[in-house]
């Protein structure tokens, strides 16, 4: 990519100060996003994946959050614009659906007025104006008869309805960057394919980019060209969707992958879960914080604390693990082969050995060569 | 798994309708929610049936009625060839110790004010089955032990366990009685995703070594393919399709079936671009007012006029392909290549 990116994230922290002490919600995240594309950000709960979007909105901003690093959007550091600043970018430039449709709604006004609102905080326009443009995009957004449905209440909607409303709404100002936070995880599957699909249209005619932030796999999988793996507060993993579906390189990734049951795997197969569990974001494990749940941790890694780094070969995969290359590559290997986590352990322990010892002849010749286990 | 299995519960004709009441004074029903609307299913003894569908389809109160949490509107259901679809009374408190239930929610299907320990010894106090307070707590322990939790935690609160552990306790606390027969509602959707497997393993594993038949009630397609051995697809109060696992997730005969398999988002980036989608339009409409006949027809691509006049039963289709389901119109092989996931295909074309 030569031009800057729409939204470059650097070394973002956002800490809050609770009675227990210090949650580091988010602490040194790194991302960006090229305009017109879609990165995925996937993460469990706690991993600091909503918290980090919300900080883009300047919706964290409080007396007890310390948020420091940069924010690069469209040339601005959305972390130094003042309220009215950020307000002008909010909803304009930048705007945002959340997981659940009816909370984001005002259940006291009217489904046009909220949207009239939101062109007329922008653009100075009349109201017969903005209500036309309210009318176009909920059409746009796939509801029928919009220009009846804009005199009804939230509550007179269904749940995929509500989505498509914030989705008009946020779409309103015609914004760079889209940052949907869950968009579908309160919905069925029918009704969450209709929204993935609709967002996908909508990008190729307004030709914004898209955050989309989830949990589900297989949603970034479908919708991202990029995917970031978040883990307690940082990006463990960053790659091209197909790379990192194709080549996952951090032990997290290859437990989230092995973890969930698939449509396309022999039903027998037995998952394998990841053993744990999330950790607290107030006292995080030393070292790698991923060091507690990961089958392949050696002494190293509880102390020492791995940066985002580029994959050999690469540029455009990065992993912040500590594992030797080679060990990581025989694991995954291993592991799509079916082999059990035990036999991968004894794999990257040894392939990790033979990384340790430096260029060693008999090594070198045969690195991906067959499993040898041993006891 | 035991195909061939005998019948444990047996439900005919099944319906639950919930009153729509409205009036202070004088309060009358206005209408009815047609939650399940003429369920014909069988259990059998020793296998995994999963019961699919969207949110409002009934499938849950399909699972409430078969173990006797709510009584039918009307129809039978018959555990062990016994009708228990109007027992009162201690043959329902018998009823209790051979089926249970696991919830989908573990933060508000146990009691925070109750110790772990106190939580799954209560089905034990209530059955009057280890009235010694010493052997209560071995047994607890023993069961805390088999569903993977410390047993040293026995006298700790539910809110000091995370989601996962929570889900543990009420499995312990439904497997305390031995029962027959294990319903669990949506066990795995309010955990995260590292966390699921860990619960769906010790599903798998308890119903291996227990013997237990397990119903599983799911929204996650891919969950139950994972876990059951017979599917049955609910839409609006209705069974829509039943089938064998295999037979469903590779034939689904019926057109909503292929749509829930056609939406489910595969963890594999399509290669070049976009997977083609076959979406429905449109929600799923109430089941205070369904549609008449077949109730997909009014989301159905195949929809015929005779699909609004004639309501299509629940049978094996004359070409002999495919498990039981409710259609005048099914799937053809070749319509259901074009809903399967590219990878769910393969394996049915290879054959």
């Amino acid at each position: 990519m030569t031009e800057a990116p729409l939204l470059e994230v650097e070394d973002l922290r956002v800490h809050f100060s609770t009675d227990d002490g210090v949650v580091k919600a988010v602490d040194g995240a790194s991302y960006s996003v090229a305009a017109g594309q879609t990165l995925g950000i996937v993460g469990e709960s706690g991993s600091g994946k909503s918290v980090s979007s919300l900080t883009a909105l300047g919706l964290t901003r409080g007396r007890n959050t310390a948020i420091s690093g940069r924010m690069m959007f469209a040339g601005r550091d959305l972390l130094t614009l003042d309220a009215s600043k950020m307000r002008q970018v909010r909803g304009n430039d930048l705007a945002m659906i959340f997981q659940d449709p009816l909370s984001a709604l005002h259940p006291f006004f009217t489904v046009g007025n909220q949207l009239i609102e939101a062109v007329r905080s922008h653009r100075d326009v009349s109201k017969a104006q903005a209500r036309e443009r309210a009318v176009e995009l909920l059409g746009l957004a796939g509801i029928p008869d919009p220009a009846g449905r804009m005199n009804r209440y939230p509550h007179e909607f269904s749940g995929g309805m509500r989505q498509r409303v914030m989705i008009a709404m946020a779409l309103l100002n015609e914004p760079k960057l889209l940052i949907a936070d869950e968009p579908t995880t309160a919905l069925d599957v029918t009704v969450q394919a209709q929204i993935l699909a609709l967002l996908q249209d909508l990008q190729d005619r307004l030709g914004m980019a898209i955050v989309i932030i989830t949990h589900d796999l297989g949603v970034v999988a479908e919708m991202a060209d990029e995917i970031a793996v978040m883990y307690a507060g940082r990006i463990v993993e960053r790659a091209p969707a197909r790379e990192l579906f194709a080549r996952p390189q951090h032990p997290y990734t290859w437990g989230l992958l092995k973890s969930i049951p698939r449509l396309d795997n022999p039903r027998e197969e037995d998952l394998t879960p990841i053993p744990g569990r999330p950790p607290s974001l107030i006292n995080r494990p030393s070292g790698c914080h991923f060091h507690p749940r990961c089958p392949y941790v050696q002494d190293e890694h509880r102390r020492v604390d791995p940066v985002l780094t580029p994959v050999a070969g690469n540029a455009e995969h990065e992993v912040a693990c500590l594992l030797p290359a080679q060990a990581r590559n025989a694991v995954w290997q291993a592991l799509s082969r079916g082999e059990s986590v035990q036999q991968a352990q004894l794999l990257a322990r040894d392939r990790a050995r033979v990384a340790a010892r430096g260029p060693d002849p008999a090594a070198s010749a045969d690195p991906g060569g067959p499993l040898e286990v041993q006891p | 798994m035991s195909a061939s299995g005998e019948v444990i519960i047996q439900a005919r004709e099944l319906t639950k309708h919930f009153a729509i009441t409205a009036g202070v004074l004088f309060r009358h029903q206005v209408g009815a929610v047609k939650a399940v609307d003429g369920v014909d299913l069988d259990v059998r003894r020793g296998e995994t049936l999963g019961i699919v569908g969207e949110s409002g389809c009934g499938k849950s109160t399909t699972a409430r009625l078969l173990m006797r949490l709510l009584e039918p509107t009307s129809g039978q259901i018959l555990f062990e060839g016994n009708d228990i679809s109007r027992i009162k009374g201690d043959p329902l408190k018998q009823l209790r110790r051979d089926v249970q239930i696991v919830f989908q929610d573990p933060y508000s299907s146990l009691n925070p004010r109750r110790r772990v320990g106190t939580i799954i010894a209560e089905p034990l106090v209530i059955h009057g089955l280890a009235s010694d307070a010493a052997e209560r707590k071995r047994k607890v322990q023993e069961l805390m032990d088999r569903v993977g939790l410390n047993p040293e935690h026995y006298n700790r609160y539910p809110h000091e366990f995370s989601g996962g552990q929570r889900q543990r306790i009420g499995v312990a606390r439904a497997i305390a009685l031995d029962p027959k027969v294990l319903i669990a509602d949506e066990p795995v959707s309010a955990l995260d995703v590292s966390i699921q497997a860990q619960v769906l393993n010790l599903l798998r594993e308890l119903q291996r070594d227990l013997g237990l038949t397990l119903v599983l009630i799911a929204h996650d397609l891919s969950v139950v393919r994972h876990m059951c051995s017979r599917v049955a697809v609910m839409y609006l109060g209705k069974i829509a399709e039943l089938a064998g696992a295999d037979e469903l997730y590779s034939m689904p005969r019926h057109p909503y079936t292929g749509a829930l398999l056609s939406s489910v988002p595969v963890p594999e980036p399509p290669e070049g671009g976009r997977r083609p989608r076959h979406l429905l339009s449109g929600d799923v409409p109430s089941p205070a007012n369904p549609p008449s006949a077949c109730r997909f027809h009014t989301r159905c691509p195949k929809m015929q006029p005779v699909c609004a006049e004639q309501e299509p039963p629940l049978e094996k289709k004359s070409d002999g392909i495919g498990g039981l389901t409710a259609c005048h119109f099914p799937l053809t092989p070749e319509e259901v290549a074009e809903r399967l996931p590219p990878a769910l295909v393969r394996p049915a074309a290879a054959e």
